[in-house]
């Protein structure tokens, strides 16, 4: 191959990499859903016609970032190449055969060029409510958690499939945000078409088979070689979280040999009568996005360097839990993974690996108590953050999300579109675990109905039980709380209501520390207590 | 100019009427005076001890050379960019925030988020007043503005003390929903007043009244940080004028490519921070103008960044949200937002210091890092060692190195082919050549990505759009990014050098103000509505009406609106004194979300967040009406070797010198026009020709 040859790869894998950002943008800026607007809860992606990944844009969530790679070429088992036409677009959003959970919808849309199939978009995007009992970690099965539909047509040939719109439609509780929804998966992988095609005009490629075989190539040498420096071996690590009922055990063994690393998560819990499971594809995103951020993080993600690290469960386990098994909240242990490989890593990469973080996100989902008039009814889905875990060489970050990167919502946008007052959200003092670097802090939120009315909330919290552990000589992040003020504790999953007139608090989780607590500066230590952050 | 500004066009007053412009950037002061037509423009070093000092000794000269007498002079119109230098650096005053009790953390909770998923050290700028000083005042209000508690003047003796204790010399109040019931900010800032008379105090309502707390504290403080910075510097530069005998009225360029008074930047310097990249906007506007062109794209390369920004029917893009800083590769997140009136447009790493290297899957990247000046490119000979965006243009034999910076600076092409050929290692065979290729062609495929993102970020196209280019860098790779963009026609402008300062001459008195007013557009409050806008009119006309006479103000009021439960806003326009009703909010809002994003949601309900309205009088300058005809062929004295970048092949290049070409001169690609601040490079297939009013357009043969 010639030098300017090796050029234009290099220029049309840019290229790519700029299409799906523009795809992930135009989903972003049209969704509904607040967690795809507000939090970048989507993926969007473009693949090969064999079904593999060429090129990710990089978004808010890792939970997408190789389930959603694994799911097209579970789309062309189901509904071969040679049967696809231009206008036909396919959707799922079984938590199998996507990205984890019923309100994940993942679009394919075949691109075509000159009647041959030149590549595929795919996007995911969070949709709000798939009716069942609406998003939440009550479910017993996943029959109660809604509306599944199997990999289907939603286009044939540009013509809508009206059966499955009205078999959406009547199934959910909005419709209209639903279908809306949908239209912005479809539009923002129509976007990413339009752009493929004038790429391969300007590059005036046939198709991507010479660039998607560069990509791929380069990618995984690339890992490989990413992978080649650390210590071949087996490192174990076991972290405990609070679960639904009962604690739950994730248990990581993390082989690296010459080229390739391998995830075993045989000796976790098994699955959970509750909707806290993980379906296989949602474990390997969090898995090896733990490995991702240290090693070969500025690899684009892609089906050439996803191949180089495995994760493995055992049928039945939480982290490979089957149909019908209940998965809405799987985010409340998936984000837990990355803490889980991270306490493999250590061992071979000691001073470059962060202590455990409060890592699950807090969004409660807010409601109003039944029985009220119409005006009083609303529904939102705040994010809280708590701290990060210490890095090496400084503080975690306080009230962040990690590994997943969501935003939170505005206090005045909440209080202006609902009943409720937000009385405090702010730092909560000594909650970051204490180190050389201490973990960064959690915060403390009161929120109350405006009119004194009861609420209801629906929790998926965790390290209330078991907070975030230090490393390398840190101490723990304080563990999280959540009670009505000057009431009861409340469990950190489920539904509860907040009586009338009471106040709803939620502590949210410190990280951990990092190093000895008694080789923190001096300087650190004042400015801590000079600022309030820490209180002795 | 000392009664009202006039639009009057009288030939005689138009030729004796003398206007200067001032854009104060952070090396160099560039000064234009505008006589007539008559343009004369230099540069001096910026004074950073006191920039009123440069600003005076290039004032006194360019009247020198001008044959001005400073009492000649009956307009000053002025940017600066030392409010954003002063946020970078962090040079601003002691601040402190008062704010509703439980949400100090706000300013530094930020948005909770990170803003590179795959990097777990990265860090939030660290906000602008520290916790010590975020100190809480015992109040609430609800989100319709009704009192929740009582504001207690206890919590504001505790945060006095703290004021004085820490010797503040600026406060920001931004208590929650003071967008909707400013009457507890003010009795705070009553309060404070009168125990502090010399107090400096920004408050949210004032500066920034919209919905979001985050937000409008991060621009409430910025505003506060700069503000005893700025009032100094501006009461220095008045005195230094009146002493000098300029007695004309001074002008602001503020970032929304508005011209305003000094007391409204007094009170309001954040909303200057943007002005220099504004006034190269509003140049291009200008220049659309002239040709008669509704659609460009203006294209300014220095240093460091590259700006874009979309110019449609006339008129640069506005947005209202801005970073200060963007301190992580220039990410989005990664610095200070800021919620003011601004020309919106896309800035990425790519200048012509920016310095090329290969990643670890042996790819060719270039920036964001740069060399800047200092050290600066390899071919320098001050130090620097990285290949970088200028080195590779010289090697490709769009520079002389005799002639660069009008001589002020050699360049040496062999340090350029070295750290060429060595940096970028066995990529490239060791070819400098090869390599500057590369680095050309990547440095462009960055810039016509952004573009494209931003272009289709906005629900808009490239095709058949002007580039306009400007700024050090942009005239050498404009064509180059033309024809990534597929765009027919380049313009780059007469004094390419000083094309900001070029602009404040030719921007219009504006001002623009917010008010955020919840509502769901089938609950419209028309009342509510009416008195909102009428607030906001009476507000904008008091910074204006000095200024301009009725019959010139046109008046521009936007409702920012979205579908139920959505996070970004659209701004729908209101006709003039129009009372908005339902039916038509919702149509024109459906029109706009058509345009941006393809589909509308039948029967979904919308919300209306905030209203705007902006008052703006007739551009203080124009441009004369401009046409490109042909009239003699040019064949070059001189040739230059040059790497086609376009046809990846070697040529041949006519040299030509900028000042010595006259309307109607053309010639073919490849060519260099070269002048003392830039040089511009026409490729193979495109033609330059020089316009009637000596701007350089070059078209491509193939549109053309």
């Amino acid at each position: 191959m010639s030098r300017l040859e090796a050029l234009t790869l290099q220029l049309a894998w840019d290229r790519l990499l700029a299409i799906v950002e523009e795809q992930a943008q135009a989903l972003m800026r049209t969704a509904f859903s607040t967690v795809v607007r507000e939090a970048g809860d989507l993926s969007a992606g473009v693949f090969s016609r064999e079904g593999l990944m060429l090129a990710q844009a990089v978004t808010g969530t890792p939970g997408h970032v190789n389930a959603m790679a694994a799911s097209v070429g579970k789309f062309l088992q189901r509904i071969p190449l040679d049967h696809l036409q231009p206008g036909d677009v396919l959707l799922t959003n079984d938590p199998w055969d996507g990205t984890g959970h019923l309100n994940d919808f993942t679009l394919v849309t075949p691109v075509f060029r000159n009647e041959q199939c030149v590549g595929m978009f795919a996007s995911t995007s969070h949709i709000a409510d798939v009716g069942g009992r609406g998003f939440g970690p009550d479910a017993n099965d996943l029959f109660e958690e809604g509306l599944r539909i199997p990999i289907s047509y939603l286009f044939r040939q540009g013509e809508r499939d009206e059966t499955l719109f009205r078999l959406l439609a009547a199934n959910v509780r909005d419709p209209v945000t639903a279908e809306g929804d949908l239209y912005s998966l479809t539009a923002c992988n129509d976007l990413g078409a339009r752009q493929l095609l004038e790429m391969l005009d300007d590059f005036e490629l046939a198709d991507l088979v010479e660039v998607g075989e560069h990509i791929l190539s380069t990618s995984a040498a690339a890992m490989r070689t990413e992978i080649g420096k650390l210590e071949e071996g087996e490192y174990r690590h076991q972290m405990r979280i609070d679960g639904y009922d009962e604690p739950v055990d994730l248990v990581a063994m993390l082989t690296v040999t010459d080229s390739s690393i391998l995830i075993d998560f045989s000796a976790s819990s098994p699955a959970s009568p509750r909707g806290i499971n993980v379906p296989l594809p949602y474990t390997e995103a969090y898995a090896s996005f733990g490995v991702r951020c240290l090693v070969g993080n500025q690899i684009p993600n892609n089906a050439g360097s996803l191949g180089q690290i495995r994760v493995t469960a055992p049928v039945g386990c939480i982290l490979n839990a089957q149909p019908p098994a209940a998965v809405s909240a799987r985010h409340s242990i998936g984000q837990m993974l990355p803490d889980v490989v991270l306490g493999c890593l250590v061992q071979i990469l000691p001073d470059k690996v962060p202590a455990e973080g409060a890592s699950c996100i807090w969004n409660p989902v807010l409601r109003s108590a039944a029985n009220f008039d119409n005006d009083d009814n609303f529904v939102t889905n705040p994010i809280f953050n708590g701290g990060t875990g210490a890095r090496p060489g400084k503080d975690g970050l306080a009230t962040t999300a990690f590994p997943s990167g969501v935003r939170t919502t505005s206090t005045e946008v909440s209080e202006a579109t609902t009943p409720l007052v937000i009385w405090r959200k702010e730092y909560r003092p000594d909650s970051g675990g204490a180190g050389e670097f201490r973990g960064g802090l959690g915060q403390i939120v009161e929120i109350a109905h405006r009119h004194g009315r009861p609420f209801v909330v629906s929790k998926m919290f965790d390290r209330i039980a078991h907070p975030a552990s230090g490393r390398l000589g840190g101490d723990a992040g304080m563990p999280g709380a959540v009670y009505i003020k000057g009431g009861d504790q409340l469990a950190g999953k489920g539904r509860d209501l907040v009586p009338a007139g009471a106040t709803l608090v939620l502590e949210t989780p410190g990280g951990g520390g990092l190093g000895d607590p008694d080789d923190r500066s001096e300087r650190a230590r004042a400015a801590d207590l000079a600022s309030g952050l820490s209180t002795r | 100019m000392s009664e009202k500004h006039s639009s009057r066009t009288d030939a005689v007053q138009a030729q004796t009427l003398v206007r200067v412009a001032v854009d104060i950037g952070g090396t160099f002061t560039d000064v234009v005076l505008m006589r007539g037509e008559q343009r004369s423009a230099i540069k001096v070093l910026t004074t950073h001890k006191d920039p009123a000092d440069g600003v005076m000794t290039g004032l006194v000269e360019v009247c020198s050379n001008a044959a001005v007498l400073p009492e000649q002079v009956s307009l000053l119109l002025h940017g600066t960019t030392l409010a954003t230098n002063a946020l970078i650096e962090r040079r601003g005053a002691r601040t402190a925030l008062l704010t509703t009790q439980g949400h100090r953390d706000a300013l530094e909770m930020a948005l909770e988020n990170r803003f590179e998923q795959y990097d777990v050290n990265i860090d939030r700028p660290a906000p602008l007043v520290p916790r010590p000083l975020r100190l809480p005042i015992n109040e609430r209000l609800d989100a319709a503005g009704e009192v929740l508690v009582e504001l207690d003047q206890k919590s504001i003796e505790d945060a006095v003390r703290i004021l004085r204790d820490h010797k503040v010399e600026s406060v920001a109040i931004g208590l929650l929903h003071s967008y909707v019931n400013p009457q507890h900010e003010l009795a705070v800032a009553d309060y404070l007043l009168q125990a502090m008379p010399e107090l400096n105090i920004s408050l949210s309502s004032a500066v920034c009244p919209e919905i979001r707390e985050y937000e409008r504290l991060s621009t409430t403080c910025a505003n506060a940080y700069v503000k005893p910075l700025m009032q100094r510097y501006l009461e220095s530069l008045e005195r230094k004028l009146d002493a000098a005998g300029f007695a004309c009225p001074t002008l602001l360029m503020t970032s929304g490519g508005g011209l305003t008074t000094l007391a409204t930047a007094r009170e309001f310097p954040i909303r200057l921070v943007e002005s220099g990249p504004a006034g190269g906007t509003i140049l291009a506007a200008a220049l659309c103008d002239a040709f008669s062109e509704h659609r460009a794209l203006s294209f300014d390369m220095g240093g460091t960044t590259a700006k874009l920004c979309i110019i449609d029917q006339g008129a640069p893009l506005y947005s209202r949200a801005f970073e200060v800083d963007r301190s992580y590769r220039f990410k989005k997140g990664s610095g200070l937002p800021v919620r003011i009136p601004v020309i919106e447009m896309v800035e990425i790493g790519a200048g012509g210091g920016s310095l090329a290297n290969i990643d670890n899957l042996g790819r060719l990247q270039i920036g964001p890092e740069s060399a800047g000046s200092e050290p600066g490119p390899a071919c320098y000979g001050r130090g620097g060692d990285g290949a970088t965006v200028t080195d590779a243009d010289l090697v490709l034999g769009k520079l002389d190195p005799a002639d660069f910076a009008g001589g002020r600076l050699q360049l040496d092409e062999s340090a350029a082919r070295t750290v060429l050929s060595n940096s970028l290692g066995d990529r490239f065979q060791h070819s400098a050549t090869q390599a500057a290729y590369a680095v050309s062609e990547v440095v462009n495929e960055n810039m016509a990505a952004a573009a494209r993102a931003h272009l289709a970020e906005w629900g808009k196209g490239a095709g058949g759009r002007t580039l306009i280019a400007f700024g050090g860098a942009a005239p050498l790779h404009a064509c180059l990014l033309a024809s990534k963009l597929k765009l027919d026609r380049v313009i780059i402008p007469a004094d390419a050098g000083v094309g900001s300062a070029v602009g404040f001459l030719l921007a219009p008195v504006s001002y623009e103000v917010v008010r955020s007013r919840y509502m769901r557009l089938d609950q419209l409050d028309v009342a509510a509505v009416t008195a909102v806008l009428e607030e906001l009119r009476s507000e904008a006309l008091s910074v204006v009406d000095e200024l301009l006479s009725p019959e010139e103000i046109r008046e521009q009021a936007k409702a920012y609106m979205r579908y139920l439960g959505q996070g970004y806003e659209i701004a729908v326009e209101l006709e003039p004194d129009e009372i908005p009703s339902e039916v038509d909010l919702r149509e024109r809002f459906e029109r706009e979300y058509l345009k941006l994003y393809g589909r509308t949601i039948p029967g979904l309900a919308v919300e209306i967040l905030s209203w705007t309205l902006g008052v703006s009088g007739p551009a203080s300058g124009t441009l004369a009406a401009d046409q490109v005809q042909r009239q003699r062929q040019l064949q070059a004295d001189e040739h230059r070797d040059v790497f086609d970048v376009i046809s990846a092949q070697p040529a041949k290049a006519g040299c030509f010198r900028r000042e010595t070409l006259l309307p109607g001169d053309w010639f073919e690609g490849p060519a260099l026009v070269v002048e003392a601040q830039t040089t511009s490079y026409i490729g193979r297939g495109f033609t330059g020709c020089v316009s009637a009013q000596r701007h350089l357009v070059i078209t491509s043969q193939e549109g053309a």
